[in-house]
């Protein structure tokens, strides 16, 4: 791996998208999307607890002793979790009340999880910090556009009562409940692997092939940890 | 419906003989409902059509539209559906029936729920209060005026809690009440019924557990059982929709069993739940568990190991 290595942060939007390429994290990304604003609070909430904790597993990556390395991990990330939690009832209590116990469950959100064990604990920080950034953008991207569809078809609203669609605009009130979620998760999944492969180039192009030997070979491009998502991007 | 393997684009028998089963419970609904009745199921039909078309040319698929199945979903979804509703409201309804619940899963006898059923539960959570006050009354006249019906007789029993007299048992079986349009000529819907009895295109498994627990049910309850049984959607859906044979199970036992739980779901909501009606949703969980019900071995004795 380069040294710095800013392609991190397309990896992250994109080719790896958390949600739209691996579908991690659909606990919250089903729960909060309801609105756009919502999804972006939760999306920024998490790309934070990402980011510190990321950055702090990496600089101690060296002293962290295998053994108990999830331990560390969790109680790294839950502290980091709890100060977002501390900022958001300070500041903005209307999204924490939005979003509730999910805030509390950033401490255990498998994406970071999986960042925190599979790449900050092997890479530069400063390659942890563009990861963890490309990753964060990349779920907040996903929950907020999950959001804007659910808003727009469900409540007839753009970015919370910016804008209010006239009375005549049919509110489906099936994408306000799970359900919904789930169609437009899977609309999205739909066009956002459409575009991928019409407007982007290189690697991604080509049709995905396990290399032999899966995730431990080096032949596989994707940081999938011990046991972690199959290796499928 | 069964597969046809020789020529996937040609209509089964069985499609032709459900639609023709139909045809008098929806000719009913039209005489009775009006001109809008007639345009909602014109409506429904084409988009179900057109929907799948779409589907099938932007998936590269072989354009298997005149098979009639989606022309039967759609019949079938047009005749849950209250009169007067907005005409944009069933092509919704066609949209999820037919790309979301039927293609999205594989297309025609690998959808896991009733396509026609989906559509109309998606519209009655999504819009409910719409499908709820779009009832009007029946021979309103053949431009219908739109004068909305208070309840339709499923409402005033089990949630007004009046009870029916003489003449309400005779008008509810002929379909003379307000009520979605194809569900309210109970006689017409029983004569299909017994068409694809005897031709031999639904067996009598479901049907019968289906509207026997429902009269065991409300018989024990006292909630009217035989004029439970000729009101709201319970034959359309008993005879019509829980046979589906993509989506129920394939033994006679797990037929048995299917229909049963069908029953017990329809009299609970009818009774204790929120809504009115509960045949859609009671088809729709069924449907949900027949990979479950079709793993039961039978009641052969199993080799001890």
């Amino acid at each position: 791996m380069k040294k710095t290595d800013f392609s991190l942060v397309r990896k992250g939007i994109l080719d790896d998208n958390p949600v739209y390429s691996h579908a991690l994290a659909l606990c919250p990304v089903l729960a909060v999307t309801v609105t756009a604003i919502n999804g972006l609070g939760m999306g920024l909430a998490t790309l934070a607890v990402m980011l510190a904790s990321c950055l702090l597993v990496s600089l101690l990556r060296k002293v962290i002793p295998s053994q108990v390395r999830i331990p560390i991990l969790i109680l790294i990330c839950a502290s980091f979790a709890t100060v977002v939690r501390f900022a958001l009832q300070a500041y903005f209590p209307a999204l924490d009340d939005a979003l509730g116990i999910f805030i509390a469950l950033i401490a255990v959100n498998c994406i970071i999880m999986a960042r925190m064990e599979s790449f900050a604990m092997k890479n530069s920080p400063l390659n942890t910090t563009f990861d963890a950034i490309g990753m964060g953008l990349g779920f907040t991207l996903a929950l907020f556009l999950i959001g804007f569809v659910r808003e727009l078809l469900g409540s007839g609203t753009i970015l919370g009562g910016l804008i209010t669609l006239p009375e005549a605009f049919p509110r489906t009130a099936v994408m306000t409940l799970p359900p919904g979620g789930f169609f437009v998760l899977g609309f999205l999944i739909f066009g956002f692997v459409k575009f991928r492969n019409r407007f982007l180039s290189g690697d991604s192009k080509k049709p995905p092939v396990k290399p032999k030997g899966g995730c431990a070979s080096k032949a596989c491009t994707m940081d999938c940890g011990e046991g972690g998502a199959p290796c499928n991007s | 419906m069964a597969e046809n393997v020789a020529n996937p684009s040609r209509p089964t028998q069985a499609m032709v003989f459900v639609l023709i089963a139909l045809l008098p419970a929806a000719g009913l609904g039209v005489y009775f409902f009006g001109l809008q009745a007639l345009l909602i199921i014109l409506v429904t039909v084409t988009s179900c059509v057109a929907f799948e078309a779409i589907y099938q040319k932007f998936a590269k698929k072989p354009i298997t539209i005149t098979d009639l199945s989606a022309v039967t979903t759609g019949l079938l979804m047009a005749m849950v559906m209250p009169p007067a509703i907005p005409l944009w409201m069933p092509v919704v309804g066609a949209f999820v029936a037919i790309i979301i619940v039927k293609q999205l899963f594989g297309g025609l006898g690998k959808n896991f729920l009733n396509p026609a059923l989906a559509g109309w539960g998606f519209l009655a959570v999504s819009y409910s209060s719409a499908m709820l006050e779009s009832y009007t009354y029946p021979l309103a006249g053949w431009l219908n005026s739109g004068e909305l019906a208070s309840a339709t007789p499923l409402y005033r029993l089990n949630t007004m809690g009046v009870p029916p007299v003489i003449e309400d048992y005779i008008v509810a079986l002929f379909g003379n009440v307000p009520g979605a349009i194809g569900t309210t000529a109970t006689i017409a819907l029983v004569l299909g019924g017994l068409f694809l009895l005897v031709t031999k295109t639904i067996s009598w498994h479901i049907p019968v557990s289906f509207i026997a627990t429902v009269f065991g049910l409300t018989f024990i309850m006292g909630e009217y059982a035989s004029y439970q049984l000729i009101i709201g959607g319970l034959m359309l859906g008993a005879i019509f929709m829980a046979t589906d044979p993509a989506t129920s199970p394939k033994a006679w036992y797990g037929k048995l069993i299917f229909g049963v739980g069908c029953g017990v779901l329809v009299a609970l909501i009818r009774l204790f739940g929120g809504y009115a009606e509960g045949m859609a949703f009671a088809i729709l969980l069924m449907n949900l568990a027949v990979p479950l019900i079709d793993r039961i071995k039978g009641f052969k004795r199993r080799r001890a190991i």
